[in-house]
């Protein structure tokens, strides 16, 4: 089992490196993930950094990512592996009378004509690598236990080769947006990351690291506004990439401080629901009023 | 170590959290990875492997403060040792910065007026000083909760008595006047509110530690198991929806929209992977062209299933009012999975409220209407179901085909008036089906002047929906 970090805060020193500013939790959870060597199952609100959270660490590890997208519809020769049926064939085609049926038979399920898919890729590989699989409540129920002893053996089972094992084990990453809720099996077999809304001051340091240009006053004040707004009861509250998105804005405006009226005129690129701007239009400035 | 990680897995589960035997192994070899001093990396240790939803999340969180609460070095108890005290105050006078230049010092703690300590709140609260706040916290807790041991009461009684002493919201306007003359003049409304709002935040956090601060010194006093046991809270898929307290409805209104996103994620795959259905000649034949006329890929039909029309009638009377609140938002948060849906409210008079929920975006806004406008009292607004239901027959039966299915929410608690139930037998005949939802516990039917059992032998089916979980279940079987 490897051991790629010294301790839960060389972890949050090397994320940071990378410009991804982790909390405890988050370093903490992913540092077990290495000593375990377990996958880590990442849940939360959409926008949170959980797809860059496996991206950084790959960076960090100096691995290479490897990556899975799920969707409906997703199955084993997507995800796994697949024959080459057309080399099959030109090769059963090359030497028709030369070789005996069995030779030939041996000779096209081999290495040779196996097409890695992601999760096969992920285990054969000689490179460290980390392995994210996205989205994964998008796939159906049954199709979530493919990827069943991947995850808790780190091998694969091909009929016609055997079982092919890790030859070192990958850092696993599964993402969901909680659109369903995933097996117990599944959950099972995964340490357990929710990645909430970061705090006033977190959310301030990833907005100052993330956005070349901003101030820190400035970076101080939109943070202090976006908890205001996460505070209000709205369809979908601001994500952290759109706070990243909206501090670029003002930045590109050239805002140096924040008043009602500019904020009132850039929420479009904050929230993404019409009763929502509207909501934290009024809340943000009319209040005052009285 | 492991005995009392046993204690606590035993607790996480008796609170109602899944927790498997791998998922225990597991959490065991976390903890070995993890300094053990490092309380925050033992909590997420724990949390990571034990806890695999979030919304259990607080749940664990209690059972931990619970259970390791005292094992903290920072968290040690003050065991009335007035050396530590005055080394707290010692510290604090140092955290500070001694150019407050006060002249008490070395007094203690204890010696402060209680117009000091407020004032020294008030600039901890200004400054957001984590230390001073949490000694602050400890401070009230042993001067104003009047903690005796041994004494059975419960932990938000002492809340409710410290905070009753702290008076914190008058506190925010001092802090907002406080901060308005910092700046020298008024503030901006947009500058007004992100300052309140930062002082809500801290005031809330303080109000937290005065929590910790009591569950410890309970926990001290009676020992973790019982202490755990009072502390226990029904997750939010359980809570009741009769009993529910203010924060508790908060939890139920944020876990209701993930639930009927997956809901209707999920309504929506059921009808899509329904089996396969007859051969369907014409596409077969249209794909067989590529195969230069040999059907080798056969096409089948696939069925589609008739959403069903929906109608719900929901007694908004008092006792019952949040339950049917909490049905309409779900039913309506997913009414793409119905073709349409109606909806009817009343209490001893009947009218019809769908138009409030047409071409809103916000439910919660509509719902507030149906409580305030709509006009569901006809002589004492005390529930009637006999006559709500006779009117609703008399003005919208002639709506109900068979493709309807009739939701019926309430208690049937009638208060002795005449039942009507043939009114719910003729709506059998015409509907589909016809439902009732009963927020009540089972045990509670037809005790006292609930009919539900008049009504229930008309319906094809009578449901207990007591929390959010029970209406999930309800909902899917029902699209």
């Amino acid at each position: 089992m490897g051991n790629r970090f010294e301790s839960v805060q060389s972890v949050r020193e090397g994320l940071r490196a990378e410009n991804y500013l982790a909390d405890e939790g988050i370093a903490g959870v992913v540092f077990l993930a290495d000593r375990l060597g377990k996958p880590v199952l990442v849940e939360g609100p959409a926008g949170t950094g959980k797809t860059q959270l496996a991206k950084s660490v790959a960076e960090m590890t100096g691995a290479r990512l490897i990556r899975l997208q799920c969707y409906e519809g997703l199955d084993e020769s997507k995800a796994l592996y697949e024959w080459n049926y057309k080399k099959q064939l030109l090769r059963i085609q090359a030497d028709k009378n030369s070789d005996s049926w069995s030779d030939v038979h041996d000779d096209i399920f081999s290495d040779e004509f196996l097409l890695t898919r992601p999760l096969l890729e992920a285990i054969t590989s000689e490179d460290p690598v980390v392995l994210l699989i996205d989205e994964v409540d998008r796939v159906e129920v049954e199709t979530e236990a493919l990827l069943l002893e991947i995850l808790s053996e780190y091998q694969v089972s091909i009929p016609e080769l055997g079982t092919i094992t890790a030859k070192q084990i990958p850092l696993v990453f599964l993402t969901s947006n909680n659109t369903r809720e995933l097996s117990e099996a599944l959950k099972r077999r995964c340490l357990y990351l929710h990645v909430d809304y970061p705090d006033l001051e977190r959310e301030k340091l990833i907005v100052l690291t993330r956005v070349p240009g901003v101030t820190e006053n400035l970076a101080d004040q939109i943070a202090r506004i976006v908890r205001s707004i996460r505070q209000l009861d709205l369809k979908k509250a601001p994500s952290v990439s759109e706070t990243i998105d909206w501090a670029r804005t003002l930045v590109l405006l050239g805002v140096s401080n924040i008043d009602a009226q500019q904020a009132k005129e850039t929420l479009h690129v904050l929230l993404k629901y019409q009763t929502d701007i509207a909501k934290a239009a009024k809340e943000l400035a009319v209040e005052a009023v009285k | 170590m492991i005995d009392l990680l046993a204690g606590f897995v035993t607790e996480l589960r008796s609170a109602g959290l899944p927790v498997s035997l791998t998922e225990n192994l597991d959490a065991m070899e976390a903890v070995q990875h993890i300094p053990i001093e490092d309380r925050d990396a033992f909590k997420y240790a724990l949390g990571a492997t034990l806890v695999k939803n979030n919304s259990h999340w607080r749940a664990f969180e209690t059972v931990f403060e619970v259970y390791f609460s005292l094992r903290g070095p920072e968290y040690k108890l003050v065991e009335g040792g007035d050396s530590e005290l005055d080394e707290m105050w010692r510290e604090m006078q140092e955290q500070q910065g001694q150019g407050e230049g006060r002249g008490a010092g070395g007094g203690g703690m204890e010696s402060l007026t209680p117009e000091e300590m407020m004032n020294l709140l008030m600039k901890a609260l200004m400054k957001g000083d984590q230390g001073m706040m949490r000694a602050l916290a400890k401070q009230s807790v042993q001067r104003f909760a009047g903690m005796e041991p041994g004494r059975p009461v419960g932990g938000t009684y002492y809340l409710y008595r410290t905070l009753r002493n702290l008076d914190l919201e008058g506190m925010l306007d001092k802090l907002m006047e406080a901060s308005r003359q910092e700046v020298g003049g008024d503030l901006t409304p947009l500058e007004e509110r992100l300052e309140k709002d930062e002082y809500d935040s801290r005031i809330d956090q303080f109000k937290k530690e005065i929590e910790a601060e009591i569950r410890r010194r309970l926990v001290a006093d009676r020992g973790a198991e019982a202490m755990a046991k009072t502390l226990r809270k029904p997750l939010p898929e359980d809570v009741e929806f009769m009993h529910a307290s203010r924060d508790e409805m908060q939890n139920l209104k944020k876990s209701l929209y993930p639930l009927t996103r997956k809901l209707a994620a999920r309504l929506a795959r059921k009808r899509r992977h329904g089996r396969k259905g007859p051969l369907d000649f014409r596409n077969t034949v249209r794909h067989s062209l590529s195969y230069g006329g040999v059907p080798a890929e056969p096409k089948f039909k696939y069925p589609r299933p008739a959403k069903p029309e929906l109608m719900v009638v929901a007694d908004i009377s008092g006792s019952v009012a949040a339950f049917a609140r909490f049905t309409l938002m779900l039913v309506y948060a997913i009414q793409g999975q119905f073709s349409k849906v109606r909806s009817f409210v009343f209490i001893d008079g009947i009218d019809e409220v769908t138009d409030y929920f047409k071409g809103v975006e916000d439910i919660s806004e509509a719902i507030h209407r149906v409580n305030t406008e709509a006009d569901v009292v006809w002589v004492d607004g005390h529930s009637d179901y006999g006559h709500a239901f006779e009117v609703f027959w008399e003005r919208y039966g002639k709506d109900i085909g068979p493709k309807t299915t009739v939701l019926l929410l309430g208690d049937a608690r009638n208060n002795y008036h005449a039942s009507q139930a043939w009114v719910v037998k003729n709506i059998r005949q015409k509907a589909r089906h016809v439902y009732w939802l009963n927020p009540e516990p089972r045990s509670y039917w037809n005790t006292g002047d609930s009919i539900v059992g008049d009504y229930g032998t008309h319906t094809d089916g009578v449901y207990e929906c007591r929390n959010l979980r029970q209406l999930e279940a309800f909902v899917e079987k029902l699209a």
